[in-house]
C-alpha cells in the first residue's frame, strides 16, 4: 500500500507514513484516491527534510471516516508535474509548496504567490508587485479594492475586471496578514505560548482553532481527552457557531441596506458573545480552551444562564428571520446572487458551510466525528442552489440546530472537575492530524515531532484556504454592486489564510 | 409593516445609557491588582506567555498582557483581575501596573496635544487599519458602533477613507506586508491627526513579538496619542479611552 490509514486525531509514528516515488505519489492521489467523490484533500504540505523537501498529503475519506496519509521526498528547486493539472482542488496547496520551497511545476496553470511569507523561497517577489491577470481591451476596465477596506475589517486586495457594471473576473490577492504563525509554533516553547498562538490564528474562530490545537496536542502527548473537556469544547463550538452566524446575518442585512435586520441581529449577537464572557471572562472566548485542562469548569449555574440568554434570544430571532426570509425586497437581493454550482464546488474542493450551501455534504461533525457529535446524531444541513440566499438560509437553520444540540448537551452536564495540567511532553517521531468543523467549516492542524519530541513542523489550514477561490468564482457575471453581499455571505478569514 | 413594527417594539431600547459607569456581565478580566504577598517570583514570571510580568517590584505590563489570567490562577493571592475595563492611557508606561497599587489607569494630561480637545472634542472620525490583526479587535471595534454600545452618539465614528479621518486606529502586530499600506494610509490622513493603538498585538506585538514576519518601524516614527489595552479591546475600553482623550482638558 502506498498510504497509511488514520482516524481523526490518531497519533502515528512519522516513520509509518509510506514514502513513495513522486510518480507513484501523484498516481495514488490523483488517479486513485481522488477519483472517489467521498474523498477530498484535507491538507497537503511540505517541510525541510535532510536538505530535501518532504511532501505529505492527507486525503480525507468522508464515507469511511478515515484519512489516508502518504508522502514523497523531492529535491528543492526541482520541476515536477502538478496535481492541479488533473484536479483543481490542489491549486493552492501546490502554489504554497512552490512559494515556500521553490518546487516548480511544469503544468500548473496559476503558479502565483499565496501569501508572501517572510521565509519564502524567492524573497525578490514582493506583495506590491503581484502579477494580476489582465485582459487587454478598450471596453473593459479594472477596479482595485484594498488592501485596506472601507469598513473595519482585515486587509486583502480585490482586483476586478468589469464590463460596465458586470464582473468578468475577480482575483483575490492575500498575504497582508502574514505573521509567521506556523514558525512561531516551533519557536515559542511553552504550552501556554502555543495555546495563545492557536487562539490568535483567527480571532473570530477562537474555539474552532484552539480546540483543534488542544485535541492535537493531547493526542501528541498520549493524553486521552476526558468527557468533561469534550463536553465543554463541543458546547463552546456550537455556541461560537450561533454567535458568528447571528453576526453574519446582521452583516448580510447591512449590505442590502435592510436596517431593521442589521440592527436586530446585531444586538441579538451581543448576549450570545457576552455569554462567553460570563463563562470564561472574554467575549471571544480567549482563555477558555486549554490542552488537558480547563480554567473555567462548566457548572449548573452556567447552564441556567445559558437558558436565560436563549429564552430571550429565540423568540426575537425567530420573529426576525421569518420577516427577513419573507421579505420580497430582501429576497430579490439574495436569490441567484453569487452562485457556486455543485459542480464548481466539488471541482475546487470547497469545504464547510459554503460547500453545504452548494449541495456538497461535507461536514467533519459527521464524516470525522469527534467527541460528542456521534451521540448528538448530527445531520448536516445541505442546500442546493449555492447562492447568497442558500448561504444565509443555512446560517439560520444551523443556528436552530446548534441551539437544539446545546439543549441536548445541557441535559447531561458531566461532573465538573478542575484539572491540573499533567500532560507529558509530546511523543518523539510522531504525526497527528486533527480536524474540526468550526462555524466556517473544516479546520485542519497537522504536527510532526523529532526524536526528542520537539515540534519540527506545524501546519494550519483554515477553511478559508479552500474557499477564497469560491468567492472569486461566485461573483462572475454579477453586478459589482453585489460584491459586498457575496463577500459577506462567505465571511472568509484573511488572517486564517495568511497565518 | 405590522410585523416590522412588532419587531421594533420587541427590540425596545437596547443602548447602554451610561457607557462610562455600566458594569460588564460575568467575569471580565480587566485591570489587575497585585498584592504585596511574597511569592516565588521566578515561577510567576515564567508563566506569562508574553513576558508581561516583571520583578522588583512585581508588575504587569498591560501593553503585553494577553489577559489570559493564568498568573492569577497560579497565584490567586498575588494577582487578581478586576472588572475595570478602563485600560487606556497616552503614555506607554502608564499601562504598567505594580504591586501594592490600586488606582485607575489614567491619561497624563500634560502630554495630551492641545488641539485634540479643541478640534475633536465633539466629533472624531477615525480610519481603522488592521495590520495583521486577528479579527478579534476589529470585531470589537465594529461592536462599539452597534446599537448596544452606540459610540456614534458621542460623535465618534469609523469612516471609509483616510481623507475623511482625523486619525487612525491600528490593530494587529503590523506585519511586514502591511507596513507600506499602513504608511500610505497615515500619509493620506490630513493634519492634525491622531494615532491610536488598540489591543495588545498593536501595542507590543503580543504573542507575535519577535516574529520575523513583522515590521513595526512605523511606531518609532510618530507619537502615539492613545494606547488601549485588551485582547481583544472591549468596546467599553475603546469608547471610554477615546472619550477620555478627546474630552480631556487641563
Amino acid at each position: 500500500m502506498n498510504y497509511t490509514v488514520v482516524k481523526n486525531n490518531q497519533r502515528i509514528s512519522v516513520n509509518s507514513i509510506p514514502v513513495v516515488k513522486y510518480e507513484d505519489f501523484m498516481d495514488t492521489i490523483v488517479s486513485g484516491l481522488m477519483q472517489d467523490k467521498n474523498n477530498h484533500c484535507a491538507n497537503y504540505f511540505g517541510y525541510h527534510y535532510e536538505s530535501k523537501i518532504k511532501l505529505v498529503c492527507c486525503i480525507a475519506d468522508d464515507a469511511n471516516h478515515c484519512i489516508y496519509i502518504l508522502s514523497s521526498v523531492v529535491d528543492q528547486n526541482i520541476i515536477l508535474p502538478s496535481f492541479t493539472a488533473h484536479n483543481l482542488s490542489f491549486e493552492k496547496f501546490e502554489r504554497e509548496i512552490h512559494e515556500n520551497f521553490g518546487v516548480d511545476y511544469s503544468d500548473h496553470p496559476w503558479l502565483k504567490p499565496v501569501r508572501y511569507p517572510f521565509n519564502a523561497n524567492d524573497k525578490s517577489k514582493t506583495i506590491a508587485n503581484y502579477p494580476f491577470y489582465q485582459i487587454e481591451s478598450e471596453e473593459l476596465h479594472e477596479v482595485g479594492v484594498g488592501p485596506i477596506h472601507a469598513g473595519v475589517i482585515e486587509p486583502g486586495h480585490f482586483r476586478f475586471i468589469c464590463n460596465g457594471e458586470q464582473i468578468l473576473h475577480l482575483e483575490i490577492q492575500l498575504g497582508y496578514q502574514h505573521r509567521g504563525i506556523e514558525q512561531l509554533f516551533l519557536e515559542k516553547k511553552s504550552l501556554l505560548q502555543k495555546t495563545t498562538l492557536a487562539e490568535n490564528i483567527a480571532g473570530d474562530t477562537v474555539i474552532g482553532h484552539t480546540s483543534t490545537f488542544a485535541k492535537l496536542w493531547e493526542n501528541l502527548c498520549g493524553y486521552t481527552t476526558t468527557p468533561e473537556l469534550e463536553f465543554a469544547r463541543t458546547l463552546a463550538l456550537e455556541h461560537e457557531r450561533i454567535a458568528i452566524h447571528t453576526g453574519d446575518l446582521s452583516a448580510i442585512c447591512t449590505d442590502i441596506a435592510y436596517q431593521l435586520g442589521s440592527s436586530v441581529f446585531g444586538r441579538l449577537r451581543t448576549p450570545v458573545i457576552n455569554y462567553f464572557q460570563q463563562w470564561g471572562g472574554n467575549r471571544l472566548a480567549k482563555g477558555l480552551i486549554r490542552p488537558g485542562k480547563t480554567n473555567f469548569p462548566f457548572t449548573k449555574e452556567l447552564a441556567n444562564k445559558w437558558y436565560d440568554v436563549f429564552n430571550a434570544y429565540e423568540p426575537d430571532f425567530t420573529e426576525m428571520v421569518k420577516e427577513l426570509f419573507d421579505l420580497p425586497s430582501a429576497l430579490a437581493r439574495l436569490e441567484k446572487t453569487g452562485v457556486v454550482s455543485t459542480e464548481v464546488a466539488e471541482s475546487i474542493g470547497i469545504v464547510g458551510m459554503a460547500a453545504r450551501a452548494s449541495g456538497v455534504n461535507r461536514d467533519i461533525r459527521l464524516s470525522h466525528a469527534d467527541g460528542l457529535y456521534e451521540k448528538l446524531n448530527h445531520k448536516p444541513i445541505v442546500k442546493l442552489h449555492g447562492d447568497v440566499f442558500s448561504r444565509a438560509l443555512i446560517r439560520k437553520e444551523e443556528i436552530f440546530q446548534s441551539i437544539e444540540y446545546i439543549k441536548q448537551l445541557l441535559k447531561d452536564i458531566p461532573e465538573n472537575l478542575k484539572y491540573e495540567t499533567n500532560l507529558n511532553t509530546p511523543e518523539p517521531g510522531s504525526f497527528v492530524i486533527s480536524l474540526t468543523e468550526g462555524w466556517r467549516g473544516e479546520i485542519c492542524h497537522c504536527a510532526i515531532t523529532d526524536y526528542k519530541g520537539e515540534l519540527i513542523m506545524y501546519k494550519i489550514k483554515d477553511t478559508s484556504f479552500h474557499n477564497w477561490l469560491a468567492l472569486a468564482l461566485s461573483v462572475r457575471n454579477n453586478e459589482i454592486s453585489d460584491f459586498p453581499i457575496c463577500n459577506k455571505s462567505f465571511n472568509l478569514s484573511y488572517c486564517g489564510h495568511d497565518l | 409593516m405590522l410585523n416590522s413594527l412588532k419587531i421594533v417594539y420587541h427590540q425596545g431600547k437596547q443602548y447602554i445609557p451610561d457607557v462610562t459607569t455600566v458594569e460588564v456581565p460575568g467575569i471580565f478580566r480587566g485591570r489587575p491588582i497585585i498584592s504585596n504577598v511574597k511569592v516565588d517570583t521566578e515561577k510567576l514570571i515564567e508563566i506569562c506567555p508574553t513576558h508581561a510580568i516583571n520583578a522588583e517590584p512585581v508588575s504587569i505590563d498591560l501593553g503585553k498582557c494577553t489577559f489570559c489570567g493564568e498568573c492569577a490562577f497560579a497565584f490567586p493571592d498575588k494577582i487578581r483581575f478586576t472588572k475595570d475595563y478602563k485600560l487606556s492611557t497616552n503614555e506607554r508606561k502608564g499601562l504598567i501596573v505594580s504591586e501594592g497599587e490600586d488606582k485607575p489607569i489614567d491619561l497624563n494630561p500634560d502630554i495630551v496635544r492641545k488641539e485634540i480637545y479643541r478640534l475633536f472634542g465633539g466629533s472624531l472620525k477615525l480610519r481603522q487599519v488592521s495590520a495583521a490583526g486577528d479579527n478579534s479587535c476589529e470585531w470589537e471595534l465594529n461592536a462599539a458602533g452597534n446599537v448596544n454600545f452606540d459610540m456614534g452618539r458621542f460623535g465618534i465614528e469609523f469612516v471609509a477613507s483616510p481623507r475623511h479621518a482625523d486619525g487612525i486606529v491600528i490593530t494587529g502586530p503590523i506585519s511586514e506586508n502591511m507596513a507600506e499600506p499602513l504608511q500610505i494610509c497615515y500619509d493620506a490622513t490630513p493634519d492634525p491627526k491622531i494615532i491610536i493603538l488598540a489591543g495588545t498585538d498593536a501595542i507590543s506585538g503580543g504573542i507575535f513579538e519577535g516574529s520575523s514576519a513583522l515590521d513595526r518601524s512605523f511606531l518609532n516614527k510618530y507619537k502615539i496619542d492613545l494606547f488601549i489595552a485588551g485582547n481583544p479591546v472591549h468596546p467599553l475600553s475603546f469608547i471610554n479611552g477615546v472619550l477620555h482623550l478627546i474630552r480631556k482638558t487641563k
